[in-house]
């Protein structure tokens, strides 16, 4: 029923409608920018302050990647451990619960006491990010076919080729599924950890530039400090969908066309 | 000699159930051997068993001649294909799982392929074709191996009738071009009649042979003989043999 142009054009036309009405709302009751600024001066703030803003998205960007990447290669490698011995997985799945459980905003002060705090932050957004990829690759690697195990099996295939043509492939979506949750929590666990080494004193980080423009009472930075950051996190989102269409289309339901 | 041998073979499982129990069969070189009974008989724990996929409990198992189990096809009661690889990539596991190289094995895949006639679709995904397709796929993948000894665990049962119809004709024809021994097991009287050239009816709990019919291999199997008196007959002797291992149990 919805063409490729009505899917992109109406929430388009959603979200300019908000934001006329934002304008709206904030000239029609002459609304002054300290309690609340409107999209043109948002957008004007964004741009007089790129340099500084700019510098700091990068710097919770790169913070966020790198704890997505450690997350991958941590959760990964743990569920791989996880699934060749039980032993292993008895002895480390709750440690990895207690991790998961425990709010990263709790955690985070300890860690900066122990660590220099870019450190600190990188290992908070670590912790929150590791654990979707860990259970749902642990799930995907146990979610093999009976059939299809006995099958390789019955061909004479050992544990390292049962491992590559099997039970990786099969784990796969439920990785790429574990990713993209990770990638919206790494960012999540970036800011929440640099709000809390901000409050300590350093950082320069977006989270940091909103709590410091926010003791300056400079709320058209704090908007465009969050706008930015709502964008890092619809790209990191839109970059992970699009790595996992590109990855199951030929073969999962998820990545099909509806209808066809 | 017979291809292989089952004397007084038990099978049960740790949950206490006893699938099967004093079961002597023979599996003779170049049958068409339909195992026949109600579910739960045990009939796909003797295909488990015969692949060497789980171990009796009591008895054993005698391979004729040559000593060891020959090559050995298996086809599921599922098309079981991996959904992530296509046509092509599925014929060929069992070759690579074996170290063939793509390109040393693509003859044999291709040839296998022919063989259930699905010449065009070796790079279609799993996905994109219909359960008798997928099924054909499944077939071609234990065919790859050229195998002595074909199981087949109920491959039909998830068919509609006119795509089961068609896989049974294409099965006769295989099985008279390859030349292989062939274990199918099935609960259909009908379909086990049209064919084999001999089969076995189990009964139920635990398991066991409780009768045995041979059917004249020289009997050519068409929609003629699908439609005779003949098979009428045939399959009147196999439900009653079915209806009294049923009683028995």
């Amino acid at each position: 029923m919805a063409g490729p142009a009505v899917r992109l054009l109406l929430p388009a036309a959603a979200l300019a409608a908000a934001v006329l009405a934002w304008h709206a709302v904030v000239s029609h009751y002459r609304l002054p920018p300290y309690i609340l600024p409107g999209p043109g001066l948002v957008a004007r703030t964004v741009v007089a302050d790129w340099g500084m803003l700019s510098d700091s998205l990068l710097v919770t960007l790169r913070t966020a990647l790198t704890a997505l990447a450690l997350a991958v290669a941590g959760g990964v490698g743990l569920a791989l451990l996880f699934a060749s011995a039980r032993i292993v997985e008895l002895s480390l799945y709750p440690f990895a619960v207690i991790l998961q459980v425990t709010p990263v905003i709790a955690i985070a002060p300890l860690m900066l006491i122990y660590l220099p705090s870019n450190t600190a932050v990188l290992v908070c957004a670590f912790i929150v990010a590791f654990f979707p990829i860990l259970a749902n690759t642990t799930l995907g690697l146990n979610s093999v076919d009976r059939n299809l195990a006995d099958l390789f099996r019955l061909c004479g295939a050992g544990r390292w080729r049962t491992l590559v043509h099997l039970r990786l492939p099969a784990a796969l979506p439920y990785f790429l599924g574990g990713l993209r949750i990770a990638g919206g929590l790494a960012l999540i666990g970036a800011v929440v950890a640099e709000i809390a080494a901000g409050s300590a004193g350093r950082g320069s980080g977006l989270a940091f530039r909103i709590v410091e423009a926010g003791y300056r009472l400079n709320i058209p930075r704090m908007f465009a400090a969050l706008l930015l950051l709502s964008l890092a996190g619809v790209v990191i989102h839109a970059g992970l969908t699009a790595l996992s269409w590109l990855a199951l289309r030929r073969w999962h339901e998820s990545a099909l066309a509806r209808g066809t | 000699m017979p291809l292989l041998t089952l004397s007084g073979v038990e099978k049960s499982f740790p949950n206490g159930v006893t699938a099967l129990a004093g079961l002597d069969m023979a599996v003779r070189e170049g049958e068409l051997l339909s195992l026949l009974g109600p579910s739960g008989c045990g009939k796909s724990t003797v295909l488990r068993l015969i692949a060497g996929l789980s171990e009796p409990t009591a008895g054993g198992l005698t391979w004729g001649n040559a000593g060891g189990p020959p090559s050995i096809g298996f086809v599921f009661q599922e098309a079981t294909l991996m959904p992530w690889a296509s046509v092509f990539g599925n014929v060929y596991l069992p070759l690579r799982l074996k170290g063939e190289s793509r390109r040393t094995a693509t003859p044999a895949v291709e040839e296998a392929l022919a063989l259930v006639g699905l010449d065009g679709f070796r790079d279609a995904y799993p996905r994109e074709l219909s359960g008798g397709m997928k099924m054909r796929v499944s077939i071609a993948r234990a065919l790859v191996t050229r195998p002595r000894l074909l199981l087949m665990d109920e491959p039909f049962a998830a068919l509609d009738e006119i795509t089961r119809f068609k896989l049974n004709n294409d099965l006769l024809a295989l099985w008279r071009r390859v030349g292989c021994t062939v274990v199918f097991v099935t609960h259909s009287v009908f379909e086990s009649v049209y064919l084999s050239t001999r089969i076995l009816v189990f009964r139920n709990r635990p398991g066991r042979v409780a009768a045995e019919l041979d059917i004249d291999p020289a009997v050519p199997r068409d929609e003629a003989f699908r439609t005779s008196t003949d098979y009428a007959v045939l399959c009147r002797r196999t439900s009653a043999a079915l209806a009294d291992a049923m009683g028995e149990a």
